[in-house]
């Protein structure tokens, strides 16, 4: 984007997507960070022995 | 594949590895392409280049009614039919309903001081949206304050159920009463009052912002099934420990 385009209120509008990219930018890395925090204790889990009802393994992504 | 078969979260996991790489691909092709020609889009000659905040702004104010709408349904897929992943798929929706409202709130915000000479004003749709977003707040924290899932489900879709009323106001706000913000310019009788060089990113970013939404809903309902999961494994663990 061509800020030197933009006219008296260029700082308003790149203010507004930058806002939408950080907070978009935060929701991903939030969902994929809790992701990984589940998988790791359900390997935990694993490790510990305990067994889903079904017979599967607690790290069985399934 | 129905809606029974996707209630076992078994299978609903398998699909939403199989969906979600598309998803996420589709996604970040229709934002770099919506993007693109939100940058190329010509001045308003009214609001000259601060048009270009509708491309952002109207996206989330839209998901931030339409994320309540998912919620609504996945509540009566709670209290009517009891659908084991209907309160999966509203807590999982909540705090990203809750970015979106937030978006749509601070970008209008932005987008006010210029063309109207204030940040804020208490008309009917800034109200409305703002009454909307501290309901997100407080559904979310009905989720974290009740901590058997079962009980708190029931209890977020009654509140979600009721809250809902406040989708119309939203939507209708600036018909019923006399509001400083302008009144719908695409969905409304008698077709889009924009320009196509306008409507036509806009759409785009629409659904590219759509279709992030439901890439990021179905991942954090795969991370809501695998912390329930941990969640029963360890009361399981808990158990064999006390016997």
């Amino acid at each position: 984007m061509n800020t030197m385009s933009l006219g008296p209120y260029a700082s308003f509008i790149v203010t507004c997507y930058l806002l939408v990219t950080a907070v978009v930018a935060i929701l991903i890395a939030w969902i994929a960070l809790d992701y990984r925090r589940q998988k790791q204790l359900l390997r935990d889990l694993d490790a510990a022995g305990v067994v889903r009802r079904s017979g599967r393994n607690a790290a069985d992504i399934r | 594949m129905t809606l029974i078969d996707l209630a076992n979260p078994t299978r609903f996991l398998t699909l939403t590895a199989r969906l979600m790489p598309w998803l996420a691909g589709l996604t970040a092709m229709l934002l770099v392409i919506g993007l693109y020609q939100s940058a190329m889009a010509p001045d308003d000659y009214q609001q000259g280049a601060t048009v270009k905040i509708m491309f952002i702004h109207v996206p989330n104010a839209w998901l931030s009614m339409f994320v309540w709408g998912v919620m609504s349904l996945a509540a009566l897929g709670t209290l009517v039919w009891r659908h084991p992943l209907a309160d999966v798929a509203a807590k999982a929706a909540a705090p990203i309903g809750a970015a979106f409202t937030f978006l749509a709130l601070v970008t209008g915000s932005l987008w006010g001081r210029p063309m109207w000479g204030t940040y804020w004003e208490w008309d009917a749709r800034l109200t409305s949206v703002l009454i909307l977003f501290l309901m997100y707040l407080g559904l979310i924290a009905l989720w974290r304050a009740v901590e058997d899932p079962s009980r708190a489900a029931r209890a977020a879709a009654i509140l979600t159920l009721v809250g809902a009323i406040n989708l119309p106001i939203i939507k209708f706000s600036v018909d019923w009463w006399n509001t400083l913000h302008q009144p719908a310019s695409v969905i409304r009788m008698g077709g889009p009052a924009l320009d196509r060089a306008f409507l036509i990113p806009l759409l785009v970013m629409a659904v590219a912002f759509s279709l992030l939404f439901v890439t990021l809903h179905l991942a954090a309902m795969r991370n809501e099934i695998l912390r329930r999961r941990v969640r029963s494994l360890q009361m399981m663990q808990a158990g064999q420990r006390s016997a």
